[in-house]
């Protein structure tokens, strides 16, 4: 597809961290060890919701091997304050409250003590000593429960937000938002086909495999050194400042690798506990969540409830559109319904758009991100609808789609209006593909929706360095979590003019590049890689400052070109060009080493679009959907690393799929998870799938010097309508909440056949 | 509690260490060994992160106690590539980008390589289900699965 002059972009190579990789040599989180270390370990409240009368550590820290216990004593209180964190935002007197329970225990998981000890043995013995003594309250789990106005109240303080007046009564609801575009009033008037429903979702986690692990050691003088699996090295740093009362300069955070995250590792969990630890301990303190402490107490993504009502004409021309929805935050405020609400009809090019949305508590672990967070729940309802609304129109869902998409000069409900976008281009893609144009296979059906998301710029710092045999090493600060060294890398040798090979891609801790926002929000090839280019950039500038001055001419009668130094036109003089290698031997003598450098908060972020196509058969009898095809287009800007473009919509299309058909939060009564591991919580495994065919739509972002749009959260949105309109049209049964799972599909199909249920 | 002595075979390497009866072998590998190639999950055998060969029969390191490797011969990530040269399976997942946060890249490799050890010509269904005890979060296996299978390929074309 791609027809750009590029010499490295669009090309294959192998990632520069492969060897590491595939050998065992990559340090995760876990893997990380010093002398004398001592292991933390966490107690976590076995209620859903309950005040914490009192906790007596005593029997613990008598213990023998028991150095320290810590509980929310030993960390300061601090002011409600909003900070960014990824694409959410956090509340720092929430954020203290969840890495160590305070006046209550709001989720089952909640940590309420820690302990350091010599061996994990005793760690967990110690934590058996430890009494807690809790007055146990009545809990609430399901969103639209909890905003009923005889549910348990989690936070006496929590008002709703955006409501007027301002409510006097305490609420689960935390925030009330709209957003509103022209008059739904006066649109649906213009309808000639109105279709309205209400769809719901469960609570899915991240699922990444690698649990949560930190290697913290304080030293006497103040100074504190982390190692830690995270999405963000530079909020560990700031979260640990904050929490603690600690300069931030006297932290310094090292990433390990980091063994996938898809936004809940923009956050902290144990940092700061294994920090205090060590301050109380005087040692290093290493903490590895279990798989089941992941699953308890680690941010899974909101379920909720999401209702749409879609105005049309006979031709297919949407009029009116409106949609309301209400996200679990977990137990603090701060879902993600801001995304939820602005992506909801950010696909479609509609004069009468209104959203309502709701960020509500409830007794379930606090939120974080997950891939496009948000979009996914409110394009499951909205996705739907529409499948509903072609359904009954008889039209093709494509080009019902098409008759609606938004293009260049759209303006969205909530506030921006689109420069070049490319979803006419991918709907057209997904139309034309292989797939779409074959028949369905007998026994199969087929199914199609769209997705949308913004993608993320922000802060991003760079560097780059002439080594003395003028290879170049490239410094940036963004954990790699799917390839991102080496679409750096592409750029840079693109940008340079030199071989891939020559450019080694370094990822630095906190205090040897400059701050750099989250790995997250589809950020890092597009804005760090804005950075690493404008590093180079700086770069070329004094590599060509060094050839003038070899020469004796001005620096603007020097180009840089094809990774050489030539003078600009045979007026200046006749040189031989000089290489980086021949520059860099020569640094000594023409002004010392030679660096670039770049910092910027990225803008101009183009927003990406899918349109996923399945065929899949539905087993009538037990409920199991087979998926026999799928097919994922999507518009990714210039594909950098196109094996790493691809791999980013194969990987959010599965873990769509899982959110659409097996994967949930299962509550019990109590308010107690019930399945907290990989068996019960069943994500995708290689049996259940087909190859995921994949179509790169290359309509490049204006504001990236290559073209770069953010891919790898756009891929999650569609598959759960994708699916579920598959299954619709295979089974004649509409289902509205997910998962799809066979025991409840299959119950939805005997419903809507009573009679064959019966023989 | 007294420590169980063990002797077993790593890697085709003798080794030799001292456990306590419940440690499993994961927690020996990783924390006595520093053989951290294999990583643990799950802890429960649902993740195969942790899979290693014992006496060539694959297995969750974290459901086999250590005491069970006395007299075993344990092959682990870490003894995949021989001296300088990555194993071919190692080679085809760099190439194919059959990795992307890598963390359970150890495993896959492990399991891919017990499967064509005992099955040259699997089909992709062979592959699938065989690999079905490995999650990826990241890549939704489809690199995977192909890199396993032109693996298999290009070994059956050496071996003709």
């Amino acid at each position: 597809m791609s027809s750009q002059p590029y010499k490295w972009i669009g090309t294959r190579p192998n990632r520069p961290d492969g060897a590491d990789k595939v050998t065992g040599r990559a340090r995760f989180g876990a893997d990380f060890n010093m002398p004398g270390q001592l292991i933390g370990k966490v107690l976590r409240s076995p209620h859903a919701h309950a005040v914490i009368r009192s906790i007596d550590t005593s029997a613990a820290e008598a213990l023998p091997g028991v150095k320290a216990v810590v509980t929310a004593k030993d960390f300061p209180e601090q002011p409600n304050v909003i900070v960014p964190t990824g694409e959410m935002q956090v509340n720092l007197r929430d954020v203290t409250r969840n890495i160590m329970a305070r006046e209550k225990a709001l989720y089952e998981g909640h940590a309420v003590a820690a302990v350091a000890a010599t061996t994990e043995a005793i760690a967990r013995e110690a934590l058996s000593l430890i009494r807690v003594e809790y007055e146990v309250l009545p809990h609430v789990i399901d969103v639209e429960e909890a905003m009923r106005d005889d549910a348990p109240v989690l936070h006496d303080h929590l008002r709703t937000e955006g409501v007027k007046p301002e409510p006097q009564k305490a609420s689960n609801i935390a925030k009330r938002m709209e957003n509103i575009k022209g008059d739904v009033a006066a649109g649906f008037k213009q309808a000639e086909i109105v279709i309205e429903r209400s769809f719901t979702t469960q609570p899915v986690h991240q699922g990444y495999i690698e649990p949560h692990a930190t290697l913290a050691s304080a030293a006497e003088d103040g100074q504190v050194q982390i190692w830690s699996t995270t999405q963000g090295h530079f909020q560990v740093r700031g979260f640990c400042s904050r929490l603690l009362n600690i300069e931030t300069s006297q932290i310094r955070v090292t990433p390990s690798e980091i063994g996938g995250g898809f936004g809940g590792k923009t956050v902290v969990y144990l940092e700061p506990v294994a920090v205090r630890l060590s301050q109380k301990t005087g040692k290093p303190v290493k903490m590895v969540m279990s798989r089941e402490e992941v699953f308890r107490a680690s941010g899974p993504a909101p379920g909720g409830s999401v209702k749409v009502k879609i105005g049309a004409r006979r031709d297919g021309r949407i009029v009116a559109a409106e949609c309301t929805i209400a996200l679990q935050a977990g137990a603090f405020p701060g879902s993600p319904i801001g995304p939820a609400c602005w992506t909801s009809f950010a696909c479609y090019d509609i004069d009468n758009i209104q959203v309502i949305g709701y960020d509500v508590v409830s007794n379930r672990p606090k939120v974080a991100a997950y891939r496009a967070p948000g979009a996914p729940i409110s394009a499951w309802g909205v996705e739907s609808a529409l499948d509903i609304l072609a359904q009954e129109l008889g039209m093709d869902p494509i080009d019902l789609r098409l008759k609606n998409a938004a293009k260049k000069g759209t303006k969205t409900s909530y506030g921006p209006t689109f420069d070049t976008i490319g979803f006419v281009e991918t709907l057209e893609a997904a139309k034309n593909s292989a797939h779409y144009k074959s028949p369905v296979k007998p026994g199969y059906t087929r199914g199609v929706a769209a997705g949308f998301w913004f993608n993320v710029g922000a802060d991003s710092s760079a560097a780059a360095h002439v080594a003395e045999d003028g290879t170049v090493t490239v410094i940036s600060g963004n954990p790699d979590i799917g390839g991102s060294r080496a679409s750096l890398a592409l750029m840079a040798a693109e940008e340079l003019g030199v071989d891939y090979e020559k450019v080694r891609p370094v990822i630095a801790d906190t205090s040897s590049i400059g701050f750099n926002f989250v790995t997250g929000g589809s950020r890092v090839t597009f804005a760090t890689g804005l950075a690493v280019v404008n590093a180079v950039k700086d770069m070329i500038r004094e590599l060509k400052g060094r050839a003038a001055k070899t020469w004796g001419v001005d620096p603007e009668a020097v180009v840089w070109e094809n990774g050489m130094a030539r003078p600009a036109g045979s007026n200046v003089g006749e040189f031989d060009p000089l290489s980086l290698a021949q520059l860099a031997a020569s640094a000594g003598k023409t002004g010392g080493p030679i660096n670039g450098h770049a910092q910027l908060n990225v803008q101009g972020a183009g927003p990406g679009f899918g349109v996923h196509v399945v065929d899949l058969a539905v087993d009538r009898d037990t409920g199991i959907v087979t998926i026999d095809r799928y097919t994922a287009a999507q518009d990714v800007g210039t594909a950098i690393h196109p094996s790493y473009v691809e791999g980013q919509l194969q990987g959010g299309v599965v873990q769509g799929i899982g959110w659409a058909l097996n994967e949930e939060y299962i509550y019990n009564s109590k308010g107690k998870l019930d399945n907290p591991g990989f068996l019960d919580y069943r994500m995708p495994v290689a049996s259940d799938l087909p190859m995921i065919e994949t179509i790169l739509v290359e309509v490049a972002n204006p504001s990236h010097p290559y073209g770069v749009r953010g891919v790898g959260e756009v891929p999650i949105v569609p598959p759960l309508a994708t699916v579920g309109n598959a299954i619709a049209r295979a089974t004649g049964v509409r289902m509205t909440d997910l998962p799809m799972s066979p025991p409840k599909l299959s119950a939805a199909l005997d419903a809507a056949t009573p009679r064959m249920a019966a023989e | 509690m007294a420590k169980l002595h063990i002797s077993t075979t790593i890697n085709g390497e003798p080794i030799e260490f001292l456990c306590d009866p419940p440690q499993t072998m994961l927690e020996v590998l990783r924390d006595q060994l520093g053989l951290t190639g294999s990583k643990e999950g799950c802890g429960s055998g649902d993740c195969g992160a942790c899979s290693i060969t014992v006496d060539g029969r694959l297995v969750c390191s974290c459901l086999m106690l250590a005491a069970e490797a006395e007299g075993h011969r344990l092959e682990t990530i870490e003894g995949m590539a021989r001296g300088d040269q990555l194993h071919p399976l190692q080679k085809k997942f760099v190439e194919l980008a059959a990795l992307q946060c890598g963390i359970c890249t150890p495993g896959f490799l492990v399991a891919s390589k017990a499967l064509l050890d005992r099955n040259p010509n699997p089909t992709e269904t062979e592959v699938r289900y065989w690999l079905a005890g490995n999650l990826c979060r990241c890549t939704g296996y489809d690199k995977i699965i192909r890199a396993v299978m032109e693996v298999a390929a290009d070994m059956r074309e050496t071996a003709r």
